[in-house]
């Protein structure tokens, strides 16, 4: 077996804590000019990523953040693996589950079914950015005091679907709440929790 | 004497409140870490090949060319030519690499070919003729029969009456008690006569004896309305959001570290031991936040040891290996089905008279579960059998309440269509018969006041079939249920730290259920400080043992050893302080952040200056649950509870929702009651979705799992509960009982009441879950015009 570890992004020195070694953090954003290959198919310029490592930069958090990815890893396995942004989970792993949903451009999307080469060039927003440091949100602080949570595997998804639906829907009606946040499953059943946490942020009460 | 016992609800600052659980901000913010989230420098991906049919033989395996692979660092044979294989998605080849991509490359590259060999996966109805005898009973036989719960004299009369096909040793029988099989039956198997197993017919159908007890048939004769009907749930998977799995490394020759995915921490280190050839001493488990186990997360599975072994030939590099979607939905376990065939009678009064079931179910290839049949009512005529269904699947694990929610589909469906038969309210039937409803009739006739009170049952409730006009018919529903909770085996060391501030040490896992806030709660209350003066370290073997959380034994048991430790540690530290207050230590009290006189309030400290007198080093005390030295027993067992449902359903579309869901629960001393009721407002939830969605579908050509992921595999969203009323029992006749678990009893009866307010809303039973469009509009089409005693639009 060929020992081929450059093939993951190694630690450069100096950093303490590993999240930031993978990591070339650059200040001023900078495009990536290294185009793909192009190709004529069905009538129309195909770029042409990979098979192998390709470049990838990404605006994470208000940070530019550098790795080479293979073309097939999704944005949420590049923000995990590569990045340690751990609140987004991997359930589904098909955008059916959004556990791991993150904001692109400030609109919710599940990163398992967005690829890292194509959230190239956008703002991606994940839980880690929703609160400063050891503080929490107001709406997190919600998910406390009407525990809606229980296991948590599923909070974090439900912290950033819940935080654009309010922005969209400042006092939202119980109608608004069924359908706008039934995008994520939870297996524990805190539905009731996150429904008063949304009803609660709209300034009204649980039925 | 140091008084053990839960205190006074007087003279309880914290417990039997309401407080938000202390893991909610990591949760809610993400920083929370999971085993899945466990992401070191040079972490290996590990990945499995599994195999694609149902029943084969492994002919050949050819790893070669994966291992030459550039990124690949080891590859291990799971099981290997010649071995049978029992269900799709067996493991049969590990891989280590440097990241998943070249490690799912690395399986395609690898060529194994099988003998494939015909496969069973119906759990439809046994056909009448198959033989009650079954031959001997196999290592395979008698385990399932423990997971099963099957009950101590049924095992005991089948391994004397067919013997036994397999030889256990003195470790087996070692192992054998570690499980917590019952002597009794260990003497059984010690006498049991060897049969080989060629002599075992080769049928999928385990038939147990035809039990019975009174005179069924004379009861069934004279009873004024007999009542047949068919029910049933299918199997279900757990379908935990974090899958099955682990990373494991090995910083020296014989030493492990596991970061395992679990519901059981303590227990971990001694399953890997033999395995792995090293001391469980020297492997260190660790597990801060699991994302769901639900009952499927007591074991070292096979892929963990896979992990380990990879790990091992990669140098000792961490492997870690998370289960993808469609491998949990294959092999992590999942509730047997279990349906029946029912005839109930009663006389004219509506007590019921006799009980027949004949039952069947598949757990996967070792059968299938017993569940106790009647639940709850002790029905003084019955004669039943149950029928396990060997199929080729990936073989069932506990699932919360193991039993009982098939149990209540079953029972509590039969006798609302005894009541609908006899035109009765099956809320005055199932109160009319409390004489037989065990030990827990008192809680139950209160609870269903209460619940009553809650849906306006006796306000709403309607004979069978909603005669409103339209397509859109509403109907009411109930069941009730019980089970055990009695705290487990849990010990904790309890410091007190000169600074004041206090530390717990404990084995223990917390599932989302609340466990650490409830520990936290507990050991603040005893010494009348604030919360944040406690630090829990927990999810680490190297703290003391404390038992796997299953069964809701959690509750009890942590809760037990903190109090008994709590109260030592404060009586230590009464002894200390006391000479500074010029009081004897029994005249101390702790109590708002102070130690003091009790009933002088000029003679106190801080809590801060009390814990100063400890001296240099902190003062420690250990913990015990049982514990006999140091009564009383602050724990329990028996619990009841009671829910209804209100559905609306369409009749036209065959669409089923839940308008509102309310449930009333008792489980002794409530610690904390927003953590308890949030363990109940999940079970409704859960209920609601296996009654509506859940269903593993497997396919009867290829044997595998039709909808093996999220999007066909449906759970309940937040669209789909309605309106949901929880009611936890306290104060006198439950607080003095003691903490008993919660996270079994309310997902019982979810899917029995839902079925029953479906059966009341369009008159006819749907017979099994999940109540889909399709069944609901096949029981319609079924019925045709013949609902003539249904009396409907």
């Amino acid at each position: 077996m060929k020992d081929d570890d450059a093939r993951k992004p190694e630690a450069t020195s100096g950093v303490s804590r590993r999240d930031f070694m993978k990591i070339s953090a650059v200040t001023a954003a900078v495009p990536l000019v290294l185009g793909p290959k192009v190709v004529h198919a069905a009538g129309e310029d195909v770029a042409v990523h990979g098979p192998g490592k390709v470049p990838v930069a990404l605006n994470v958090n208000g940070k530019k953040l550098n790795a080479q990815l293979e073309p097939r890893v999704t944005l949420l396995d590049a923000l995990r693996e590569q990045f340690d942004l751990t609140g987004a989970k991997r359930v589904c792993d098909r955008g059916a589950c959004g556990a791991c949903t993150v904001l692109l451009d400030g609109k919710p999307v599940y990163a398992c079914s967005v690829l890292a080469i194509d959230a190239q060039g956008a703002k991606i927003t994940t839980i880690e950015a929703l609160a400063e440091a050891d503080k929490l949100s107001p709406l997190m602080q919600a998910f406390v005091e009407h525990d809606a949570q229980q296991c948590g595997f599923c909070t974090p998804g439900f912290v950033v679907a819940t935080t654009y639906f309010l922005k969209q829907h400042p006092t939202p009606s119980a109608d608004d709440i069924r359908r706008g946040l039934n995008g994520n499953y939870c297996r524990c059943g805190t539905y009731d929790g996150i429904r008063a946490v949304a009803l609660a942020q709209a300034g009204g009460k649980q039925s | 004497m140091s008084q053990y016992s839960w205190p006074d609800p007087a003279t309880r600052p914290l417990l039997g409140k309401s407080i938000s659980r202390v893991d909610g901000p990591s949760k809610s913010s993400g920083r929370a870490k999971y085993t899945y989230d466990y992401n070191p420098q040079g972490l290996l991906a590990g990945k499995i090949l599994r195999c694609p049919y149902a029943h084969a033989k492994i002919t050949s395996i050819d790893t070669s060319a994966a291992e030459k692979m550039s990124g690949v660092k080891a590859v291990e044979v799971i099981q290997g030519p010649g071995t049978e294989i029992l269900w799709a998605g067996d493991e049969i080849v590990g891989v280590a690499a440097v990241d998943e991509g070249t490690a799912e490359d690395a399986l395609r590259a690898i060529k194994v070919e099988y003998e494939v060999l015909p496969h069973f996966v119906s759990d439809a109805e046994p056909p009448k003729t198959i033989a009650a005898d079954t031959g001997p009973v196999s290592a395979d036989d008698f385990q399932d029969m423990e997971e099963n719960q099957v009950p101590d004299e049924e095992v005991i009369a089948r391994i004397q009456k067919s013997g036994i096909s397999f030889q256990p040793t003195d470790k087996d029988y070692d192992s054998y008690k570690g499980m917590g099989v019952d002597s009794s039956i260990i003497a059984a198997l010690k006498k049991a006569k060897y049969v080989p197993a060629e002599n075992k017919p080769k049928s999928p159908y385990k038939k147990t004896a035809l039990q019975s007890q009174g005179t069924p048939d004379k009861a069934f004769a004279s009873a004024a309305t007999v009542s047949e009907g068919l029910y049933g749930t299918p199997c279900i998977v757990h379908s935990c959001l974090e899958t099955h799995g682990s990373a494991m490394e090995w910083p020296g020759e014989k030493e492990v570290v596991v970061h395992v995915s679990t519901q059981n921490v303590s227990g971990i280190a001694a399953q890997l031991a033999e395995p792995l050839s090293v001391p469980a001493g020297n492997i260190n488990v660790l597990q801060q936040n699991v994302g769901g186990g639900f009952g499927s997360k007591f074991s070292v599975d096979r892929w963990d040891v896979n992990t380990a072994k990879l790990s091992k030939k990669a140098g000792g590099k961490p492997v870690k290996n998370m289960l993808d979607r469609k491998a949990e939905f294959e092999v992590a376990g999942m509730r047997p089905s279990a349906y029946a065939r029912v005839k109930i009678a009663a006389d004219k009064d509506g007590k019921i008279v006799a009980w027949e079931s004949r039952s069947w179910g598949t757990g996967g290839v070792g059968g299938g579960g017993t569940p106790p049949l009647p639940y709850i009512f002790e029905i003084p005529n019955q004669r039943k059998q149950n029928t396990a269904i060997s199929t080729n699947q990936g073989s069932a694990r506990a699932w919360r309440a193991p039993n009982h929610p098939q149990a209540a589909v079953i029972t509590m469906g039969a006798i609302e269509d005894l009541a609908a038969k006899m035109k009765m309210d099956p809320l005055d039937l199932v109160l009319k018969n409390m004489d037989i409803a065990g030990p827990r009739a008192q809680t139950y006739k209160e609870e269903f006041a209460i619940a009553d009170g809650l849906m306006g049952w006796k306000k709403n409730w309607h004979q069978r079939g909603d005669t409103t006009p339209g397509n859109i018919k509403r109907g009411l529903g109930l069941s009730m249920h019980t089970w055990g909770g009695r705290g487990h085996n849990s010990d904790c060391d309890f410091s007190i730290h000169p600074d004041g501030s206090v530390e717990i040490k404990m084995g223990t896992q917390d599932l989302g259920t609340g466990a650490r806030t409830i520990i936290t709660i507990v050991a603040a209350d005893t010494l009348g400080i604030p919360m944040e003066n406690v630090t829990l370290l927990y999810g680490n073997n190297r703290y003391p043992p404390s038992g796997g959380s299953g069964g809701s034994t959690t509750s009890g048991g942590v809760t037990s050893s903190t109090r008994r430790a709590a109260v030592d540690a404060r009586d230590a530290l009464f002894a200390k302080v006391a000479p500074s207050l010029k009081a004897q230590p029994e005249e101390l009290e702790a109590a708002d952040g102070r130690v003091r006189v009790k009933g002088d309030a000029n003679r106190s400290l801080s809590w801060k200056e009390a814990c100063a007198k400890i001296g240099a080093v902190p003062l420690t005390v250990h913990g015990s649950n049982p514990d006999k030295a140091r009564p009383p027993d602050l724990t329990n067992s028996g619990v009841g509870g009671v829910q209804m449902a209100d559905v609306s359903v369409d009749i036209e579309t065959g669409i089923v929702r839940v308008n509102k869901m309310v449930a009333v629960q008792d489980c002794g001393l409530v610690v904390d009651v927003k953590t308890a009721e949030s363990q109940v407002y999940g079970a409704l939830i859960m209920g609601i979705s296996y009654a509506l969605y859940e269903e593993k579908i497997l396919d009867p050509v290829t044997g595998r799992v039709l909808n093996p992921n999220l999007e066909f595999y449906r759970l309940a969203g937040l669209s789909d509960i309605g309106e949901l009323k929880v009611r936890m029992m306290t104060g006198k006749g439950y607080d003095e009982r003691g903490v008993i678990g919660l996270a079994e009893p309310p997902v019982v009866s979810p899917g029995a009441a839902i079925s029953n307010a479906v059966a009341n809303a369009i008159g006819v039973r749907v017979p099994f879950l999940p109540l889909t469009p399709d069944r609901v509009l096949a029981a319609l089409e079924e019925a045709g015009g013949s609902h003539a005693y249904h009396g409907v639009w």
